[in-house]
């Protein structure tokens, strides 16, 4: 089902109930007549065409008989994301949700994440998938002048990272060293709607405002080709908590 | 770059297609502005110039060049060197400036934005199609500064194409400025969420005067005139965003989005501007005064839609 609601003379604005991303992309590939950009929103997909040049409804007709199915290369491939959790809203998270900070980072690192769209600055896209147990940290109130690039964040019930210096009031848990934006590559930005992630944890740094877990936490076993260092709690938190590993495993992922 | 004025940047016609990567449109604030200096010189009309804001600009050329200056009126002033008395050359003309020349724009008698095309185009490197400063995402060059050096390109519009040097009377590109103390006309489509506001919303959001405040940018107008009220206070999800929309943050005050607009935004949008005013919405300044009037109501669309 999809409703058109025309935004101006250049735009249509479509309501729908299949993911965004993948109806953007079923638009794309089709190629109709007069569409210049396809935006997808968290609800909504923003077809752009020229100014009065498009039949609006007739554009509406044939974007309903589009055929919306999940993009192939997001099926194939998983975006891996390398983090240093060292974030310096880690430990007000941990406070927030009742979790240990080991819990958080399993939490974190533990999901298979979705691009629900891009937005805000060039690059930062918004991923869907944030464990329930994260869903409720809220935004800042008082949002940052300049959150460093690579910062890896979450709020409002969803994940990101900083593609570049911006101001931003999400919760800070890690960074990456990663580029998630690069003008010279193409495609710029490393994210693309409906593409899928995961949050790979790194060996923890250790800097006085770190507040990661300890070195005797952090001390795993050697990182396998999928299965980089992460925190003991990844596998097993403190708490006895397994369920991360449980997921991995229907994923057809290694856990040792 | 001698003084580059409150603002100068580099514009072209903006990148486009990019937007599914948060990636906005950018590009000259008044399109037809700069497609008309483009086409005096006889560039194609997507060939990047300078915008300036306010004027007050003074550059010298180190080549011998072809120049015109279109957008808000303002006095150009060529000095020439060599003994020859500086002189005051037609606004939206074409002149001829030999190397050593130095060119100076006045402040602008109405409306915000000059634009000055060279022949050839201004040559600095594209960013993703584009040659455009995009001063939200800070995408291409930014600010011009004292000292800037703009290389100049070889553009050139092919012949029979539409912007052949000279062609812009009859074309329907113009510039289009409200005079000083005048109230500017720009016409709307309701939606895309009408339905977010009262029922009224629209033809008070047409019988009111708003007039541009000093935080306005390349960005968009903020507005200050009546508050468009929400009939709920849920939360909009993230959208896409046109050029021209009026996107209504809590405080109710309309903010009509310009071409540096984010891609996607949460506030909802209670109508979009016509494109063939956008121009003329872009040429407004702090303190100027303007009126919605909608000769479309709501989803019946194409009426707005004029040449251009």
């Amino acid at each position: 089902m999809i409703k058109a609601r025309p935004t101006g003379d250049s735009g249509l604005l479509l309501d729908t109930d299949v993911p965004p991303a993948w109806l953007a992309a079923a638009i794309e590939r089709a190629g109709l007549p007069g569409v210049v950009d396809v935006v997808p929103g968290a609800a909504t997909v923003l077809v752009l065409t020229g100014p009065g040049t498009a039949d609006f409804a007739d554009l509406a007709a044939r974007i309903s008989a589009l055929p919306v199915t999940e993009p192939a290369t997001s099926i194939a491939e998983v975006i891996e994301i390398p983090v240093h959790y060292d974030g310096a809203d880690l430990a007000d998270v941990a406070e927030l949700t009742g979790l240990s900070v080991t819990e958080v980072i399993e939490a974190h690192s533990g999901g298979l994440y979705t691009v629900g769209w891009l937005g805000f600055s060039p690059g930062f896209g918004y991923l869907r998938g944030l464990d329930e147990r994260l869903m409720k940290v809220p935004r800042l109130a008082t949002p940052r002048v300049a959150v460093p690039a690579g910062s890896v964040a979450i709020a409002a019930g969803l994940a990101a990272v900083y593609p570049r210096v911006s101001p931003g009031g999400w919760r800070l848990l890690g960074h990456t060293s990663v580029r998630m934006w690069d003008e010279d590559r193409d495609p710029a930005a490393l994210l693309s709607p409906a593409r899928r992630v995961r949050f790979v944890a790194m060996a923890q740094r250790r800097t006085s405002r770190s507040p990661v877990p300890s070195a005797a936490d952090a001390s795993i076993g050697p990182a396998g080709a999928e299965a980089p260092d992460r925190p003991a709690g990844a596998r097993h938190s403190p708490t006895g908590r397994v369920e991360p590993v449980r997921r991995r495993r229907s994923m057809g992922r290694v856990s040792r | 770059m001698i003084k580059p004025g409150p603002l100068a940047t580099v514009q072209d016609l903006g990148r486009h297609g990019r937007g599914s990567i948060g990636v906005p449109p950018s590009g000259a604030a008044d399109r037809a502005s700069l497609i008309a200096a483009n086409r005096l010189v006889g560039n194609p009309d997507g060939s990047a110039g300078l915008e300036l804001t306010l004027g007050r600009a003074v550059f010298r050329c180190h080549g011998d060049l072809v120049i015109a200056v279109t957008g808000a009126p303002a006095t150009v002033t060529v000095d020439r060197g060599a003994g020859t008395e500086p002189a005051p050359i037609s606004f939206g003309a074409c002149i001829e400036a030999a190397a050593g020349t130095v060119v100076s724009i006045g402040a602008p008698s109405a409306g915000l934005r000059c634009y000055v095309a060279v022949a050839g185009g201004v040559a600095v490197p594209a960013v993703l199609g584009s040659r455009s400063a995009d001063l939200l995402s800070d995408l291409g060059g930014g600010p011009l500064r004292p000292g800037s050096t703009l290389p100049i390109g070889s553009d050139s519009a092919k012949a029979g194409e539409a912007g052949e040097a000279g062609a812009i009377y009859g074309s329907g590109i113009t510039t289009r400025i409200v005079e000083r103390g005048a109230v500017a006309e720009l016409r709307v489509i309701g939606g895309p969420r009408l339905d977010w506001f009262e029922a009224d919303a629209l033809d008070r959001l047409c019988s009111g005067i708003y007039t541009v405040t000093p935080a306005s940018n390349r960005t968009g107008l903020r507005l200050h005139g009546e508050p468009m009220l929400r009939s709920s206070g849920a939360e909009l999800p993230s959208e896409g965003l046109v050029t021209g929309a009026l996107q209504v943050p809590p405080d109710g005050l309309p903010i009509l989005l310009l071409a540096d607009h984010p891609t996607v935004g949460g506030y909802p949008v209670i109508a979009c501007v016509a494109s063939a005013d956008l121009g003329l919405a872009a040429q407004l300044r702090p303190g100027d005064r303007l009126r919605f009037t909608s000769p479309a109501k709501a989803g019946r669309l194409g009426e707005c839609s004029v040449g251009a």
